[in-house]
């Protein structure tokens, strides 16, 4: 039995006629097997010209190296008899982190000469096989020293045909044991706050007959992970390791090394290290213990693994972190990041040295834990987290429960170890940032309510405008979707009516709606806190709403009508969703150039008109076909400019500004999308109570859609609400923003139904007439309902992650995207 | 939409024979976007009164276009007078316009006491008589108010034109006129357009003091075409590109501002460079024009403003040693890593102030040249622009007093390990300083190892 590490490189090593081929096809799926004389074949036409090996092994390579990279096992049959081509397989190997393992397959040179002869295809002479034979014996001894981790010698054809191949796994790979964890940071030395720390956990400690601890169980069958740096600077380092012996002994302990156990080992290995950063203090306090205890601990600080892979691969723990492509490989390279990080080369004011902000740059989706810099509090970065809070130095010690992801921490009694630079200058949160790499290029989503594939174009142009123009990624963690119309009625004189939009909900499987005046103004997602810190009120494309120092005023006005939500809700913040009103207080340049503009030209135009007509009527003239169309036209000029004059009203700063909120989308851990309507409309009432000044009540109405009278009252309703000059309504399932379908799949949030006189605003004042209602009737809603629905679910997802927390650029990948798809070409009067 | 045309010639009826359309009938001609009528309010000895009016299909104005725009739907196309309305005279009043009569030849070539109303235009009364008063007209342009609720006027005017014109002038001035106040074209502009306005505009274009207007605007703003039709007016000497601009201190500022951003990278020693926020390519082309620059490469938000940069340097025959990508300064860009110099120039003021954190980070924290150019506005030197309120461009978000920069330039090379200088950029006036503010920042590092 051959065992070979689950992601390895293997390499083939044999002459020609060895049966490597056959062994591959034997033992690996035939896309696990690269072989030379295939890529020969891809780049020259001919498997057997040599003169193009250095072109088919850059492919090769190639291909390996995008299999390792993914994590595939890959077989290279080759020869591989010359030092340098297994030295091309172990570069590549090592570029990916995977080990190199070479299985040799050894044959009589006589029996390879009559399988050479048998195939009609190898043309060489037998003065060529002898040739590989020599390089085979010559290769033998050095393949370990080359660098492959795993030598399998196969000799003779009976040894070939009987060798089995199993699989082993990585010692890092721990993904069945799924805990629950009590992770430990740095314990330096700290016996007595470890001891504190393991009670507070619930674990039972066990004591020898000196009442040292020797191990600790949890009743409940949790295990601890150590993440190194147990020893030096502080009191009691051979205390605290004989305790986590004990408990790996026990196997109630998990533990990966530090920097400080790999010196502390060098120096019992007998090497010769710097007596430093607290070594000397440990190896005095060893110098009181037994031989046979310090043998035992250089033998477990040997045995330790640099990383692991835990829960389903949701976890990683490693002494100083892991970046992802290191997760579950193994190196020397791998080994030296666990232990110690990265570092830039540079060194800060303290002559420390700067370390590569790995963790900012994290993507992963396995969560990373780790100690080795210390910190004064615990922050998630990129789903990555410290837990080193320099219990040594004064701090404390600290661990993270798995999966519930909750922090224990006890204070040190003391501060045992002076810090050479001050704890407390790290208090700045590290600033996760943004990576470009987030947001361009094309971009496939899933967000769990769908998927999406942001095209390249989409996002050029999202990032001019969220660089440019939108608020810190940061606040910005939702935007409104766009809103689809109602399917297209075929009413006498309509393009809108409610009988579509309750129709369009019924088919979606929805009984109960809820409609809402739909407010004519515009769109204003208003983020308010009890402190205030981080406040923002934003348009659509994510830009502040009216800038300074107007935002801050009406969030201070927002902020204290809010007061006693924030006690209900038990938020520090929340995210309103609101209608800013009038329309004019945001739009009124629009509003002036374009469209009252156009009424103040058909106005004057269609009256001086008339009047030539009418003189020229009065010289005996038949102009009465044309008479009568402008006649029509002036007085749907007349209709058109009554539609926007209703959404205009006199502001001065914010007097005369209102805002009308419809949903609280989120709150501090927690997205209300699965709250239904009524909850939030209630809330929203609430802050009107509170304010009736600043906010604008929404009137609604419940509809049964089984209901043909409650369908009746609402259209009625309807058409009192939009001959007053109301845009209309917007027609919402009752039970919440995510209502799904029989299917599971997303509803559309809502429909709008805008009113007959409003469309005039939108379709040019003639819209009415049968002639061009026919042909808007045409009006194709399929584009749009499609963006409605990705962005709905887009902005879903963001609530959901930022309820969990998640990193920055998990959140703004999503709001970039709803923002991208913005910039899809689709017919605007929609 | 429509116009008038009044006599007082007596016979007034005589305007008939010159328009060649009898005053006791209606005329209608179809043209591409709706109907034109010709119609007479009045038609007595004493006046007479030819009205021209184009009822505008809106379907078939759209059919015309179709880009999904908002403004298709809802426009003063079929109220305002426009390049339709001109249209629609040059089909029904041909021979006129040429001062081709059949019946009254010598009236055709007289000038005649005409009385033209325009009752919609888009435009202004004061550039409505720039443009008419110089060919002989007295003219009165009345803005159209808005209405009460909202205030103020509209963007068009009733205009009123009387004097003593050749009826031919008279509507050669309104076909090339309308269009020119309404600032648009329902059609392509080719190239005979230039004929057209050529035609048209003989015997009075050339000498007419607001020419490089009328120009530009009838061809609609395509520089080339506006160009050639200005050197073929005759005895036409002005055509500077630049005629137009207010002040040319601005043009000799960006050149000094360039010239400081070269001699400060050439101190630092830099070869190979980030131009971050390069827009259409100002200083690639400096850059690309120095040997000591090894390796170039521009950087900007806007996909349109590095194509145009890419036309400007002709990126294409370049080779490797000239690179544009499309980066933004509030992410972080692993691209960016690895080069001598960075430079921002007029860059930072177009960021809100809340997002230079994120520049500082992305700049000095990740990219981390040796050296970093910037420069910015000195507000305290806005005083110097006669006639300035608010920002020297409308893009940007803040501009500093040379102290406001020195303090923020300062904390960011603290925060980011580097040194700081400041040179001022152009004219360095005594009490407010130069009008540019450059900072040279250089990595600690990078000091010690020189």
């Amino acid at each position: 039995m051959i065992q070979i590490p689950e992601l390895s490189l293997v390499a083939l090593v044999g002459i020609s006629g060895s049966g490597k081929s056959t062994f591959a096809r034997t033992h690996f799926a035939p896309t696990q097997v690269l072989s030379s004389d295939y890529f020969r074949g891809l780049v020259a036409d001919d498997e057997n010209d040599q003169s193009a090996s250095a072109d088919a092994f850059d492919v090769l390579h190639y291909v390996a190296g995008k299999r390792l990279a993914a994590g595939r096992l890959t077989v290279v049959d080759a020869t591989n008899l010359q030092p340098h081509a297994r030295a091309g397989l172990v570069k590549v190997a090592r570029e990916h982190d995977v080990l190199p393992v070479a299985i040799v397959l050894d044959v009589p040179e006589a029996l390879a000469w009559e399988r050479t002869e048998a195939r009609a295809d190898r043309t060489f002479g037998r003065q060529v096989l002898t040739r590989m034979s020599r390089d085979l014996r010559r290769s033998l001894g050095s393949l370990s020293r080359e660098g492959f981790r795993k030598v399998h010698v196969l000799r003779g054809p009976e040894e070939i045909a009987a060798a089995e191949v199993g699989y082993e796994k990585l010692f890092n790979d721990k993904r069945e044991v799924t805990g629950p964890f009590d992770i430990i940071g740095d314990v330096h030395g700290c016996r007595a706050e470890l001891e504190t720390l393991l009670g507070t956990l619930g674990y039972a400690l066990t004591r020898d007959g000196a009442g040292r601890p020797v191990n600790a169980v949890h009743p409940d069958g949790r295990t601890a992970i150590f993440l190194g740096d147990l020893v030096d600077r502080g009191p009691d380092s051979p205390g605290v390791l004989r305790l986590v012996m004990g408990m790996v002994a026990a196997g109630s302990a998990i533990c990966v090394p530090g920097n400080h156990e790999q010196k502390l080992a060098r120096k019992l290995n007998g090497r010769n290290v710097q007596l430093t950063h607290g070594l000397p203090e440990t190896l005095e306090q060893l110098d009181r213990e037994p031989a046979s205890f310090v043998a035992e601990a250089r033998a477990f600080i040997d045995g330790l693994v640099s990383h692991y892979v835990l829960d389903g691969g949701r976890l990683v723990v490693a002494h100083a972190g892991l970046k992802e492509a290191y997760q579950g490989r193994a190196s020397g390279r791998v080994r030296s990041f666990a232990l110690y990080g990265e570092t830039t080369g540079e060194t800060d004011e303290y002559g420390l040295p700067v370390r590569h902000p790995w963790a900012r740059d994290y993507r992963g989706s396995a969560a990373v834990v780790y100690g080795h810099v210390p910190t004064p509090r615990p922050e998630w970065i990129n789903n990555t987290i410290c837990l080193d809070t320099g219990c040594v130095f004064g701090g404390s010690l600290t661990a993270l429960r798995w999966p519930s992801r909750e922090l224990v921490s006890v204070p040190a009694a003391r501060e045992y170890y002076a810090p050479v630079r001050p704890l407390e200058t790290v208090v700045e949160r590290p600033d996760e940032g943004l990576d470009i790499a987030d947001v361009i290029g094309r971009k496939h989503l899933d967000y769990g309510y769908g998927r999406i594939t942001v095209p390249a174009e989409n996002a050029a142009a999202a990032l001019e405008v969220m660089s440019r123009f939108a608020l810190d990624p940061a606040t910005l963690v939702w935007l409104p979707p766009t809103m689809a119309p109602c399917s297209t009625s075929t009413l006498d004189g309509y393009l809108e009516h409610p009988a579509s939009a309750f129709a369009d909900l019924r088919a979606a499987g929805i009984d109960r709606v809820v409609c809402e005046e739909k407010h004519m103004g515009s769109r204003a997602v208003v983020r308010v806190s009890r402190s205030g810190a981080g406040d923002a009120i934003w348009t659509r494309t994510g830009r502040p709403f009216f800038g300074a120092p107007m935002d801050g005023e009406l969030l201070t006005r927002v902020r204290a009508a809010a007061g006693s939500l924030f006690d209900e809700l038990d938020s520090d913040w929340l995210l309103l969703d609101t209608e800013l009103l009038p329309w004019s207080a945001k739009a009124g340049g629009l509003i002036r150039d374009r469209y009252a503009g156009v009424g103040a030209a058909g106005r004057a135009a269609l009256p001086a008109a008339l009047g030539v007509l009418d003189r020229v009527a009065g010289r005996g003239l038949d102009v009465t076909g044309l008479r009568d169309r402008l006649e029509l036209r002036s007085s749907e000029i007349d209709g058109y400019s009554a539609a926007y004059r209703a959404y205009v009203r006199p502001t001065d700063g914010l007097d005369g500004v209102t805002l009308a909120p419809f949903a609280v989308l989120a709150g501090a851990g927690v997205s209300y999308a699965k709250m239904d309507h009524g909850w939030h409309l209630a809330l929203a009432d609430r802050l009107v109570a509170a304010d009736p000044t600043l906010f604008t009540p929404t009137r609604r109405m419940i509809v049964e859609l089984a209901d043909t009278a409650s369908e009746a009252a609402a259209t009625d309703w309807w058409l009192t609400l939009t001959a007053a000059g109301g845009e209309g309504m917007v027609v919402k399932p009752y039970a919440g923003l995510a209502v799904t379908d029989r299917t599971g799949r997303l509803v559309q949030p809502g429909v709008k139904c805008r009113g007959r006189e409003y469309l005039r605003i939108i379709y040019g004042p003639e819209y009415t007439r049968p002639e061009q209602l026919s042909r808007l009737r045409g009006r194709n809603l399929g584009r749009k309902r499609n963006m409605a629905l990705r962005e709905h679910g887009l902005g879903l997802a963001a609530l959901d992650r930022v309820a969990q927390g998640a990193p920055l650029w998990r959140v703004h990948e999503l709001v970039f995207a709803i923002l991208a798809t913005e910039s899809e070409p689709v017919d605007p009067r929609l | 939409m429509l116009l008038t045309v009044s006599t007082t010639h007596r016979p007034a009826t005589d305007l008939g024979y010159l328009l060649v359309k009898h005053p006791d009938r209606v005329h209608s001609f179809d043209v591409p976007t709706g109907t034109a009528y010709v119609l007479y309010p009045e038609a007595a000895a004493d006046r007479c009164t030819a009205a021209l009016l184009l009822d505008v299909d809106p379907q078939r104005l759209r059919a015309q276009q179709d880009t999904f725009e908002l403004g298709q739907y809802v426009n003063d196309r079929p109220y305002a007078a426009s390049s339709l309305l001109a249209s629609a005279l040059n089909k029904v009043f041909r021979s006129a316009l040429r001062g081709v009569s059949k019946d009254r030849p010598e009236l055709a070539a007289a000038p005649l006491p005409l009385e033209i109303a325009v009752p919609v235009l888009r435009g202004t009364s004061e550039l409505a008589t720039r443009l008419f008063e110089p060919l002989g007209w007295q003219v009165t342009a009345t803005p159209i108010p808005l209405e009460p609720q909202i205030g103020g006027d509209s963007r068009y005017v009733d205009l009123q034109l009387s004097g003593s014109v050749r009826l031919a002038d008279a509507l050669n001035h309104l076909y090339v006129l309308l269009p020119v106040l309404d600032d648009a074209k329902h059609y392509w502009v080719a190239p005979d357009e230039i004929e057209k306005l050529l035609r048209s505009g003989e015997g009075w274009l050339a000498a007419h003091p607001e020419k490089v207007l009328i120009t530009r605007r009838y061809l609609a703003h395509k520089k080339a075409y506006a160009t050639t039709a200005l050197q073929l007016l005759e005895g036409d000497e002005t055509t500077d590109e630049d005629a137009e601009l207010p002040v040319t201190r601005k043009i000799s500022l960006a050149s000094h501002r360039r010239d400081a951003v070269l001699t400060a990278l050439a101190d630092a020693g830099a070869a190979r460079v980030l131009d971050l926020g390069c827009g259409g390519g100002a200083l690639l082309t400096a850059l690309i024009k120095d040997r000591r620059f090894t390796e170039i490469v521009g950087a900007d938000v806007s996909s349109r403003a590095l194509a145009i940069a890419a036309r400007r340097i002709h990126l294409e025959r370049l080779g490797d040693r000239v690179r544009l990508f499309q980066s933004a300064l509030t992410y972080r860009d692993d691209r960016l890593r690895g080069y001598d110099a960075a430079v921002l120039m007029e860059v930072i003021e177009h960021l809100d102030p809340p997002r230079l954190p994120a520049l500082a980070e992305t700049v000095f924290g990740h990219a981390r040249p040796a050296t970093v150019v910037v420069t910015t506005p000195n507000v305290e030197y806005n005083v110097h622009y006669e006639g300035l309120t608010g920002t020297r461009h409308s893009d940007h978000r803040f501009e500093w007093t040379r102290a406001e920069f020195r303090s923020w330039a300062s904390r960011v090379a603290a925060r980011y390990r580097y040194e700081v200088t400041f040179r001022p950029v152009g004219e360095d006036d005594p009490a407010t300083g130069a009008p540019t503010q450059l900072a040279l920042f250089r990595t600690v590092s990078a000091e010690v190892a020189q």
